[in-house]
C-alpha cells in the first residue's frame, strides 16, 4: 500500500474576537487606517441598511428579506477588493458584494420589493441578478469566466454560496469544470453554520467546506469570516490570481448567521439561545472597531458622526425606493424575447386594456 | 450544390456560422474531437480549434449553466445534449435562468445560445435515448422551440436560431438524420422562426405535424391523394412561439384538422394547437379536430417502440374517419 494523495486546509486568521491579533505577521494593509475606517464604516452601513430593510418588512411596504447580520466582513471582505471590471454572481444573501460592487441600496430594495427593475443595475450591468434556486449561481460563474478567458480578458468572477448549497451537484460541478480549464472565478463558501433550520452535521461529514476543492484540483482556503483581515486579504489574494489566469479558489469563510434565514423564518424554532450568543462574541463588527480603536483610528466620536452619515445614506435609499414610479404592467411581456411574438401579442393588449380600465391596477406593495 | 442529410446539413450551419462569427462557440459531451455521437460537429474541431468547439465535462447541468453565463457576456454558445432523455439534468438552468435572464434584467443581460439535442425514438437505442418533450420547453415563456423535420429546414432553422437573440431549443429527430438527402446550398441563407411552413396543399383536410412524423403525414397525405382526398400539410417547425395564423388559415380553408405528433397525448403541442383552432375556428370546422399521437405511456424501450409511435396507417385510419363525419 501507498499513498497517492494527501491533502492540507490552510485555516487564515489574524484578529481574535477581541480584535488583537494573533499573529505578527499582519497584512500590510492592517496598517492602513484609512482602508480599514472605510472597510469598517461599510460593514455598518451594510448592517444599518439590513436593519431597515426587516423595518420595511415588518411594516408591509417590502417583501421577504435575507439579511446578513453577522456575515457583514464576507461581503464587505471581497466586495472591496473588486474593480468594477470584474464580475459578481450573487446570491439572495450577497447584499454585501453587491452594494460594493455599485449596486445601489435602492436597487436592492426594489428587488425584494417585488419588481424585476431591481435587477436592472444601473451600474455593474454585467453582474448577475440575484440567484434563488440553490448553487446555479456557481456554474453560471463559470460560464461567465469561460468567455472571459476567451476574450483573453483579466478580469475576475465572483460568486458566492451557502454552506447548504454545496450540497449541490451544480456546486461540485462548477468546481471542476473550474479546475479543468483553470477558470478565473472566486467561489466563496458563506458558511454561516445554518441552512435554514438544517446545521453542518446534516450537510456534510468533511471537516471542511474548504477541502471540497481539493477533489475539482483546485486551491481551498478557511478563513474566519468574521476577521476582515484575513477575510479581505485571501479574497484580494484569490481575485488577482483570477484575473492573472492562475486559476479558481474556494473560500470558505466561517462566520455566523445572527439574523433569521429570510424575514419569513423564526430560527428560535430550531437553535439555541445560548449559541446564538456566542455567535455575538464572535460577529466581525466589533471585532474591527476594537482593533481600530487600538490603531488610535476610531472612537466614540467618528462612531456618532458615522452612524449618522449611514443613516442618512439609508433613508435617502428608502425614500428613493418609495418614490419610485410604478412600474408598467405590460412589462411583463416586453422584456421577456426581443420581439415579442405574435402570438403573445393579444394577451398584452388584454392586459393593457384591464390596466387601462384600472388604472391603479398593479405595482403594490 | 451540395446533396445532403439532415445531419450534414446541420454540420454545414454550425460550419457557416462558425465561420461568420466568432462569438459563436459549440460545447458539449463528443462534440469535440469524435464529432458528435451523430457525427453532427464532424470535423469543425479540427478545423475551428478546441477553443471554440468545446468538449466538456460530462455533466449536462454544466453544459447548460456555463452556456448561461456564456451568453450573458454576448458569446452565442452552441450546446449540445447528447439526448433529449438527458436534458432534465439541464432543465434547471434553461427553465430558470435562460428563458428568464432578459425579463429579470428587464434587458440588461441576454440569452443568445441554442440549445441542440437529437429527439424522438426509432432507432433502437438504450433506454432513456428517444423521448419527445417538446411540450415542456413550449410551455415555458422566454424560450423558442424548433423542430426540423428535413436538411434544408434543418440548415435554415439552425442559422435563425444561432442568429436569434433570445434562447432557442433547437431539437434533431434523430430518426430522420439520415432517411432523407435534399440538395442544401450553403449560403448561408436562415430560414424564418416563429413561421409554419406549408408543404403540401389540399383543400379538404389539414394535416399538421413537425419533426420525423411529418415523413409519416406527407405519407399519409399522398395515400390519401389516391383516394381522392386532398390533404394539406403543414409542417410547425417553430413549436414555439407558434404561428397559429397559418393553421388556421388553412382550417377555415379545409375545414378539418388532424394534428400528428409523437409526444404522449395528454398536454402535449397537439392539445394547444386543437384548443387554438377550437377557440378561433370552430365554425369552420366541419369535423372534429382530430390527433393522433404517442400514447400516454412511458416510451417503451425498443421492443415495443414501433407500437407506440404514430404510423401512416394510423394517421389515415384517423383522417378517413374525419372526412367521413357527416
Amino acid at each position: 500500500m501507498s499513498t497517492v494523495a494527501k491533502f492540507e486546509i490552510e485555516y487564515r486568521q489574524y484578529l481574535d474576537e477581541s480584535g488583537k491579533p494573533i499573529s505578527k505577521n499582519l497584512p500590510a494593509f492592517a496598517k492602513d487606517k484609512e482602508l480599514l475606517r472605510k472597510l469598517y464604516k461599510d460593514m455598518c452601513l451594510l448592517r444599518a441598511f439590513d436593519a431597515k430593510a426587516y423595518a420595511l418588512q415588518r411594516t408591509g411596504n417590502m417583501g421577504t428579506y435575507p439579511a446578513s447580520l453577522g456575515q457583514e466582513a464576507i461581503g464587505i471582505g471581497y466586495g472591496s477588493a473588486l474593480t468594477p471590471d470584474d464580475v459578481v454572481i450573487p446570491y439572495y444573501r450577497s447584499t454585501g458584494g453587491l452594494i460594493q460592487h455599485g449596486v445601489s441600496m435602492t436597487e436592492i430594495l426594489l428587488y425584494w420589493g417585488g419588481d424585476e427593475r431591481g435587477s436592472d443595475f444601473k451600474n455593474a450591468r454585467q453582474d448577475f441578478p440575484i440567484a434563488v434556486p440553490i448553487a446555479t449561481q456557481c456554474l453560471h460563474a463559470t460560464g461567465v469566466a469561460t468567455a472571459i478567458k476567451y476574450r483573453g480578458e483579466k478580469r475576475a468572477v465572483v460568486t458566492e454560496i451557502g454552506e447548504g448549497g454545496t450540497s449541490k451537484g451544480d456546486f461540485y460541478e462548477a468546481l471542476n469544470v473550474a479546475g479543468i480549464w483553470n477558470l478565473g472565478v472566486v467561489f466563496i463558501v458563506n458558511n454561516n453554520q445554518w441552512a435554514i433550520s438544517v446545521p453542518s452535521s446534516i450537510q456534510t461529514a468533511c471537516q471542511t467546506y474548504a477541502q471540497k476543492a481539493i477533489a475539482a484540483g483546485i486551491e481551498g482556503i478557511r478563513v474566519d469570516g468574521n476577521d476582515m483581515l484575513a477575510m479581505r486579504e485571501v479574497a484580494e489574494y484569490a481575485l488577482n490570481k483570477a484575473r492573472e489566469g492562475r486559476g479558481p479558489t474556494l473560500i470558505e469563510a466561517v462566520s455566523y448567521r445572527l439574523c433569521d434565514h429570510t424575514t419569513a423564518d423564526d430560527a428560535s424554532r430550531y437553535r439555541p439561545k445560548e449559541e446564538v450568543e456566542c455567535g455575538w462574541k464572535a460577529e466581525p463588527v466589533l471585532r474591527l472597531r476594537k482593533y481600530l480603536e487600538s490603531l488610535k483610528a476610531w472612537n466614540d466620536k467618528d462612531e456618532e458622526a458615522m452612524n449618522a452619515e449611514n443613516g442618512t445614506a439609508v433613508e435617502a435609499a428608502v425614500a428613493a425606493y418609495r418614490a419610485q414610479a410604478k412600474a408598467a404592467p405590460t412589462d411583463m411581456f416586453d422584456y421577456l424575447y426581443a420581439t415579442l411574438p405574435e402570438k403573445t401579442k393579444a394577451q398584452r393588449e388584454e392586459l393593457a386594456a384591464i390596466v387601462a380600465a384600472n388604472p391603479n391596477a398593479g405595482g403594490h406593495h | 450544390m451540395a446533396i445532403v442529410t439532415m445531419i450534414e446539413a446541420i454540420t454545414m450551419a454550425l460550419a457557416y456560422e462558425l465561420e461568420h462569427d466568432k462569438d459563436v462557440v459549440l460545447l458539449g459531451e463528443d462534440v469535440g474531437v469524435n464529432g458528435g455521437v451523430f457525427r453532427a460537429t464532424n470535423g469543425l474541431q479540427a478545423r475551428f480549434g478546441k477553443e471554440r468547439v468545446i468538449d466538456t465535462p460530462l455533466a449536462e447541468s454544466m453544459i447548460a449553466g456555463l452556456s448561461v453565463g456564456m451568453a450573458a457576456q454576448g458569446l452565442k454558445p452552441v450546446a449540445e445534449i447528447q439526448f433529449m432523455g438527458f436534458e432534465m439534468s439541464a432543465w434547471d438552468h434553461i427553465y430558470s435562468h435562460a428563458a428568464r435572464l432578459r425579463n429579470r434584467t428587464r434587458g440588461r443581460l441576454t440569452q443568445p445560445m441554442v440549445i441542440r439535442m437529437p429527439c424522438g425514438g426509432g432507432i433502437h437505442a438504450p433506454e432513456h435515448h428517444n423521448e419527445s418533450t417538446e411540450a415542456i420547453f413550449a410551455h415555458t415563456p422566454g424560450l423558442k422551440t424548433v423542430m426540423c423535420s428535413n436538411p434544408t429546414r434543418a440548415y435554415g432553422l439552425m442559422l435563425a436560431a444561432i442568429r436569434d437573440p433570445d434562447p432557442v431549443i433547437f431539437l434533431e429527430p434523430k430518426r430522420i438524420y439520415r432517411i432523407v438527402k435534399q440538395e442544401v446550398e450553403d449560403n448561408g441563407e436562415a430560414a424564418p422562426l416563429e413561421m409554419c411552413f406549408i408543404d403540401r396543399e389540399g383543400t379538404d383536410i389539414t394535416l399538421v405535424s413537425w419533426g420525423a412524423m411529418m415523413h409519416e403525414t406527407l405519407l399519409a397525405a399522398e395515400a390519401l391523394a389516391k383516394e381522392g382526398v386532398s390533404a394539406e400539410v403543414i409542417d410547425v417547425a417553430t413549436i414555439a412561439p407558434l404561428d397559429i395564423e397559418t393553421i388556421l388559415e388553412s382550417v377555415r380553408k379545409t375545414g378539418r384538422l388532424l394534428i400528428v405528433q409523437e409526444a404522449p397525448r395528454a398536454g402535449g403541442v397537439a392539445s394547444e394547437i386543437a384548443a387554438e383552432v377550437a377557440e378561433k375556428a370552430v365554425t369552420s370546422l366541419l369535423a372534429p379536430i382530430g390527433r393522433v399521437a404517442g400514447y400516454d405511456t412511458v416510451m417503451p424501450y425498443y421492443k415495443l417502440e414501433k407500437m407506440y409511435m404514430p404510423t401512416t396507417d394510423r394517421i389515415l385510419t384517423a383522417a378517413r374517419d374525419l372526412m367521413e363525419y357527416a
